[in-house]
Order: C-alpha cells, then structure tokens, then sequence
C-alpha cells in the first residue's frame, strides 16, 4: 500500500493522465451506432499499435553488440508495424464501403 | 530537440483522440482513421530521428528494414484478405500488438530489476501482452475455422482463476526480490502465454466478437504501461484512449447480443450441452422449391431480407443484390433487415452488402423494421438462424431468451435459406422453422439464389 501511495506521489502528474485518458477514451466512444462497432475495433486495433515507439526506442538504446536485445527488439518493431499499417488499411478498405452511391 | 519531439507526441495524441471521435459518426469515420493514422506516422518518424541519442547507423539500417518489412506484409494482407475474414483479421493484427509489448518487456526488465516500479510495469506488460497474443491467436483460429470444437477442461473457471493468481504471485516474488534472471522472465512470458490460451478456449465462436474486442482493449493497457516506462505520453494516453474505448465497446456489444461480459467469459452458453431431445416435438417443416418461392416473391408488395453470415460464408451477397433489383425492377418493394450482431461482429454485414454495392439506405435496422413486420408480404432469410428465434422471446428456458431478435413471425410468408436442419451458432433448435407460415428453402445459399433469380428472370 505504502508503494503504491508513493508511485502515485512519485508521478501525479502521469496519475492524472491516466485518469483523464479514460474518461476521454469513454466520452469518445459513447453512444456509437452498431453499423460502425466493426470498423472502430479495427481502428482502435490500429491505434493500440502505438507500441511500436517502444520497441523503436528499444532498438535506438540497445548496443548493437547485444544480439539478444536487438533482434528481440527487431521482431518487436516489425510485430507493431504489422499492426499499425495493417490495422489502419484494413479499416480504410472497411470505410471505403461506407461511402454513399449516387 | 527535446521539445520538438515532445510536441511531435502531443499533435500524435491529439490525431488520435480526433480520429476515434470521427470513427463514430458515418460520414467523417474515414478521414478518421486517416487523421490518426497520420499522426502516428508522425509519433514512429519523430522517435527514429528526433533525439540526441548517439546511434551508430546499423541500428537505423535494421530499424528501417523492420518497418518496411512489417509495413509490406501488413499492406498486402489488409488488401488482400476477404470481406467475410475481417474479424478474425483484426484479431491476429492485435495480437502482434501485444507481441510487441510482451518483447520490448523482456528487453527492458535487465535493465530496471533494482527499480520496483519499474520493474512492476515492465512484468504487467509481459503478462498482459503475452495472454493478448496467444487469446487473439486463438481467437483468430476460431474464427477462420481452424479450431472448431468449443474445448472446455472440467473445471476451468477455477482452474483459469488459479493460473491467473499463481502468475501474479509469480509476478509479484520476481519484483519484489529483484533478481534478474533470463530463465524466470520467461517462464513468466509462458505462463501468460498459456494463461492466454486458456482464458479464449472454452469461449464459444459467437461470443468471439466480444473477446476480440476485449483483448484489443488489452493492448491497448498493455502499450499505455510501456508508456509509463518510458514516460512517453503518446504511448500512454493512446493506450489508455483504446483500452477505455475498448472496454465501452465491448460492453455495447455485449448488450447488443444481450450477453453479461461476465456470462461470455465464464461461458453460459453450454454448446454441446443445448437441446438435445426437444428437436423432435417440433412438429413438421414445409420445404419449398426456387421455383415457387420465385412465383410467391413475384407476386409480393413487401419483401423483407434478413441476412445472416450463412449468405457470407457463401459468398452470396452478390447474388442477393442481383436478386434485390430484379424484385425492384418488378415492381416489389425490398429491404433489408440487419440485425446488430448479423455477421460475426456489429456491423459486419452491413461491410459486407455494402461492399456488393447495395445502397445504404436500403439496409435498415432492427428497431426500425420490427414494426414493420406485419405489413411484410415475405420475408427471406438467408443464413441467419439465432437472430431470428422466436425462442428468445417465448421461452425462458432458452439460453438467448431475451436477445433482442427481429420478429419476421409476425410477417405472412417467410422463406427460410439453409443448408440443413442444423441448428445455429449458439446450437438452438429454432421453432420458426416449424411454423405453419415457414416454407423451407434448402441448399447452399449461392447456388439457391441463383435459381431464385433465374426462375424470376423468366416471369
């Protein structure tokens, strides 16, 4: 309990992002048409690839000389490309049937 | 430079909230997903090259190679891939997701052992990342068929609850004596691994939507606590954006089916365990043939279509759209009937119609139509079987009882399209089969409106 009062003592400012991001992520999502739940998961799929910064910066302060590190971070960046580029063109193609014909 | 990438970060954030803002709305959900997907075009470049980091150029090299490697495959795949697979699609996309995170963990967690904050983010992030990975694997293999059977151990709720609780302890003594041992972090990494597999297994395939769902919502915690590790905001709050949007998502899809969250992950559905015996008291079914069902539609105001995935499966939306303007042209004032789980996902059919190029404002929704049932001359199901069980309404013993359905029992003819007796997805007998107002028209749902649409060609 003692820890966990002096992380939140530690980082109050991180703690009250956290709180605020979750209250935007909700008031963000309410009340959304069911036509348009499919697409949102893809795209909110695509989003969640923003992970990919972090294996970015694993990479940026591994040591070249450290195979472990680097081909594990290698394999991190190419599984969240994957995600962030797949995700947002499969959601794309998605949206494209959205448009409305003459 | 410091400053530079931090605002980099914060327009990349700001894209994202905006993005899934648009997402909600039909009209600007397209420029949506770009507007994000823009702005983390920005946050990737803004962290390779905006530092002050000495990095010596191979590590530029193999991260460059890295994403166009990820970003070739991911492209081909996205435009690629079928209509019909999208949802077991966005599962296998997550899962790389949490892949990622569970990976950049194993990396950091040498480096952070003294620091019990550190390190405590860094273990949640394996854990979490590695049971998104290998749920969203099975997930995605439930969906494509691969593994068909509902696997349920005896007992696996409170086998799951112990797997879940010694991995916390587990978590918990590695934090705590801060020691760092290659061995033991992976151990940790497989028992997520396993807890993963486990947690999605006895989970039937209707309620897969909602796990998919779930488990995005997972990476989505599972990149904000790599936020926190590195005290990068765009990693946080756009982890914490899909987490919270992921969860609300979840639960509108659980009300859309009329599911608890926690009826579909300890499972209520018994899949095999339904109606054995029952099927038989049914009283009688009426089969029909193309020919007359064309003549009945012929000379029909209303039609109704009600589609369901069996039409996807398949691939019949073509065809249904050929037959939708055949009736037009005679005359017959069609529509569609979309119930919000028809196809696997919310949503799912109408990307699918719309796709064979059926106008949108043909396609409407269940609380608008359901009125509109008794002034319906005929209604044609095609491959959709749970969505219109009148069970749910009348029988309390039923498993969907209370499933907000569409009535097409209140119309004057319906048209079944199946392949067989079998029962749906969540394995109901379905007593409108048996109705003295239901004719049965059986075969695959392709080769039965092509006859429909060649015996109207001939009228």
């Amino acid at each position: 309990m003692n820890e966990f009062l002096e992380f939140i003592e530690n980082n109050l400012q991180i703690t009250y992002i956290l709180i605020l991001a979750i209250f935007v992520g909700i008031e963000v999502i309410k009340s959304i048409p069911a036509v348009l739940h499919t697409p949102l998961m893809s795209g909110a799929n695509a989003l969640s690839g923003v992970v990919i910064v972090g294996a970015i910066l694993v990479m940026l302060h591994a040591d070249p000389a450290d195979y472990v590190a680097m081909s594990l971070g290698f394999v991190a960046v190419v599984l969240g490309v994957l995600n962030v580029v797949g995700g947002f063109a499969v959601t794309d193609r998605m949206l494209q049937m959205f448009k409305r014909k003459k | 430079m410091g400053i530079l990438l931090n605002l980099i970060y914060l327009i990349a954030t700001v894209t994202f909230i905006v993005g899934l803002k648009m997402l909600g709305h039909p009209e600007t959900a397209k420029k949506g997903n770009l507007i994000a997907a823009a702005g983390m075009g920005l946050a990737i470049v803004g962290t390779i090259f905006v530092h002050e980091q000495q990095v010596s150029s191979i590590i530029y090299i193999l991260i460059g190679a890295a994403i166009l490697i990820g970003s070739i495959i991911g492209w081909l795949i996205a435009i690629k891939v079928e209509m019909t697979k999208m949802p077991e699609l966005v599962s296998l996309f997550n899962g790389f997701g949490g892949a990622s995170a569970a990976l950049i963990g194993l990396v950091e967690y040498g480096k952070n052992v003294s620091n019990v904050t550190q390190s405590t983010t860094i273990v949640s992030g394996i854990i979490i990342g590695a049971i998104t990975f290998s749920g969203s694997l099975i997930a995605w293999g439930k969906l494509n068929g691969t593994l068909k059977s509902v696997v349920r151990i005896p007992f696996y709720n409170i086998i799951n609850n112990l797997v879940i609780i010694a991995i916390v302890i587990f978590a918990g003594f590695m934090v705590a004596s801060g020691i760092d041992n290659q061995l033991l972090l992976y151990v940790l990494l497989s028992t997520g691994l396993i807890y993963g597999v486990l947690f999605v297994l006895p989970i039937g395939g209707a309620d897969m939507p909602v796990v998919i769902s779930l488990l995005n919502s997972l990476t989505g915690i599972a990149a904000a606590i790599t936020g926190i590790l590195y005290n990068n905001m765009v990693m946080l709050v756009g982890g914490i954006l899909v987490g919270s949007a992921g969860i609300i998502l979840t639960v509108a899809m659980c009300k859309a089916m009329n599911r608890t969250l926690g009826s579909v992950i300890f499972g209520a559905f018994g899949g095999a365990a339904a109606t054995e015996g029952e099927n038989k008291a049914m009283g009688s079914i009426k089969s029909t043939n193309p020919s007359d069902a064309a003549i009945m539609m012929n000379y029909a105001n209303n039609v109704v279509i009600v589609p369901g995935y069996g039409l996807a499966v398949a691939q019949a939306q073509h065809v249904i759209h050929e037959l939708e303007q055949m009736l037009t042209k005679k005359g017959v004032n069609v529509k569609y009937a979309i119930h919000p789980v028809a196809g696997r996902m919310p949503g799912h059919m109408n990307v699918l119609l719309a796709e064979s190029n059926v106008e949108y404002n043909m396609l409407v929704e269940m609380e608008d139509i359901n009125p509109q049932f008794s002034n319906t001359d005929i209604v044609l199901v095609v491959g959709a079987n749970d969505v219109v069980n009148p069970a749910a309404h009348n029988n309390p013993a039923s498993p969907i009882y209370g499933m907000p359905i569409l009535d097409v029992e209140n119309a004057k003819h319906i048209i079944v399209n199946k392949r067989g007796m079998n029962a749906g997805y969540a394995g109901i007998e379905n007593e409108l089969f048996y109705n003295s107002k239901t004719s049965m028209l059986f075969g695959d749902a392709k080769a039965a409106l092509t006859d429909l649409v060649a015996e109207l060609k001939n009228m």
